[in-house]
């Protein structure tokens, strides 16, 4: 597989994972994800209503910047990415920057609307495609969102799993902890052992993950490469190069 | 107010933010004003305080690079595929700035805040986020209408002494079309008053059509407006289309040494020829 024939099977992926959504949500700097839920609204028509931050032909928000957060407050995103430099076991997300802040090295863009998102979108899919001890960490430096709260705190979402280049995890919330779901064909669980600076649950016979259906590429290929190049046009660039 | 009086040039249009001014900026995606950040930056101005709508990209990090910036009160610095934003990591790292570092929604909360006129927006999630603690402003309360525990984070009114903006068209009289950009809307409210770059100054009034009208940034709040066509350049523009991405790349090698960034403001700010 190249490197572009494993981005376009996370996209599948994450389109699998939203099917059972209305209303997706796709915030700053997704290009996966959103390829991911503009692949799912093509291929099934669920979800019904995706919105692409930064996007004009694929946002169909009027109510200003804010209406994304109203929205979710009111329990009408049904799913959103959050990523970080640094994700821990606990799911804890860091899009601040390394070491003590606030003299980060180093900083990173910062928390966007992760600190509120997270609390308020029931299916939060993290997604970091680098999978090593540097991104996926014990603990991170500096909480941008934390993976769960205290009983008291009004809390309707939260982290569902983890996807990255090497497998797909899920969270669990009871035991404050990621399960490996799935191992992607180009790595095995002795590679992502190796890679995961954190603890998580797993079975020795952990699955592959399923190669993406030809359907769905050839639907990447042809119905979402536009609209996602209006948005990421140097991402679109690289992973398309070769399909004309 | 007469025409002459709102419709000015670029140099008019900053004229009035002085040194230290709060100025509200929309992120890189809803209409930036380079134009005016290029002539505030010719200008000199210093300490100002910069209030990302709710994220900034490009506009602070030149800036910043610039040293026209004391602080930095955003949920974000990105300028998006083109990677981490070169003097803005060096002025963090140094500790140049003074961060406030919110989350989106909290600064959607606190423009809304000043637009009603109330002390602060109570707002759900945030409640365990390190941007908590290290906020300035932003405390935490009990819910009043919750007889169990329900704490729930306070943030107070952001109150801007300008909005600063790009959109497509005004009028003679000073009404402004931003379409559904209604952030921008929101940001002007919120502060004391609003300068505006435009694509074209049209004849007639854009109340005359109620398709347009939906769309318009009323004259009340709006205190100068300069025409400048690409006054976004080289961000995208969502009314007219892409940015420049051979410039932006451009920008991403000189802005990585202090030398390249230097010559990056002469060439392109400093030495640029503006419409009288």
């Amino acid at each position: 597989m190249s490197l572009s024939d494993e981005k376009k099977a996370l996209i599948c992926l994450i389109a699998g994972l939203l099917r059972d959504c209305n209303h997706v949500a796709v915030g700053a700097a997704s290009p996966i994800p959103g390829a991911g839920a503009l692949l799912a609204k093509a291929a099934w028509g669920a979800p019904r209503h995706v919105n692409i931050l930064g996007s004009v032909t694929n946002n169909f928000f009027t109510g200003g910047g804010g209406e994304l957060f109203d929205c979710a407050a009111q329990g009408r995103i049904d799913a959103f990415f959050l990523g970080g430099g640094q994700i821990d076991g606990e799911a804890n997300i860091n899009l601040m920057g390394r070491g003590d802040y606030p003299l980060s090295q180093p900083r990173w863009p910062g928390t966007f609307g992760s600190a509120y998102l997270y609390f308020l979108v029931p299916k939060v899919i993290l997604f970091r495609e680098e999978h090593s001890r540097r991104t996926l960490v014990d603990k991170v430096d500096f909480i941008s969102a934390p993976g769960t709260s205290e009983d008291h705190v009004y809390r309707k979402g939260g982290p569902f799993g983890l996807l990255t280049s090497k497998g797909l995890f899920h969270f669990k919330k009871d035991r404050k902890r990621f399960s490996l779901i799935s191992v992607h064909p180009s790595s095995s669980l002795e590679d992502i052992l190796d890679n995961t600076g954190f603890d998580f649950d797993y079975s020795v016979d952990v699955p592959v993950t399923n190669r993406p259906d030809p359907v769905l590429l050839q639907l990447l290929d042809q119905k979402v490469q536009s609209k996602i190049a209006e948005v990421y046009p140097n991402f679109t660039e690289t992973i398309f190069a070769n399909t004309g | 107010m007469s025409l002459s009086d709102t419709i000015v040039t670029i140099d008019e249009l900053v004229a009035a933010i002085s040194d230290g001014a709060k100025l509200a900026i929309p992120a890189d995606y809803a209409g930036v004003s380079m134009a005016a950040t290029r002539a505030l930056i010719r200008k000199g101005v210093k300490d100002l305080h910069l209030v990302g709508a709710p994220t900034t990209g490009l506009q602070a990090e030149l800036l910043i690079g610039a040293g026209c910036v004391r602080t930095l009160e955003s949920s974000a610095l990105t300028l998006g595929e083109y990677g981490p934003a070169p003097r803005f990591t060096k002025s963090v790292r140094e500790g140049d700035l003074i961060l406030v570092d919110a989350t989106c929604p909290a600064i959607h909360a606190g423009l809304q805040a000043s637009q009603k006129g109330i002390p602060f927006m109570p707002l759900r999630g945030i409640l365990g986020s390190h941007i908590l603690d290290h906020h300035p402003d932003w405390i935490t309360l009990q819910n009043p209408f919750n007889d169990s525990e329900d704490p729930i984070v306070a943030i107070p009114a952001i109150n801007p002494d300008f909005a600063l903006f790009h959109a497509p068209y005004a009028d003679k009289e000073g009404n402004v079309w931003v379409g559904r950009k209604r952030e921008l809307i929101n940001m002007s409210h919120a502060s004391k008053s609003t300068l505006v770059t435009v694509e074209e100054v049209i004849d007639g009034n854009l109340f005359d059509d109620e398709k347009m009208a939906a769309g318009v940034l009323p004259a009340l709040y709006v205190d100068k407006i300069s025409k400048n066509t690409g006054g976004s350049w080289p961000l995208p523009f969502w009314y007219t289309g892409g940015g420049d991405d051979e410039h932006l790349k451009k920008y991403m090698q000189m802005a990585k040494s202090d030398e390249g960034f230097a010559e990056y403001l002469q060439r392109y700010v400093f030495d640029e020829s503006t419409p009288a």
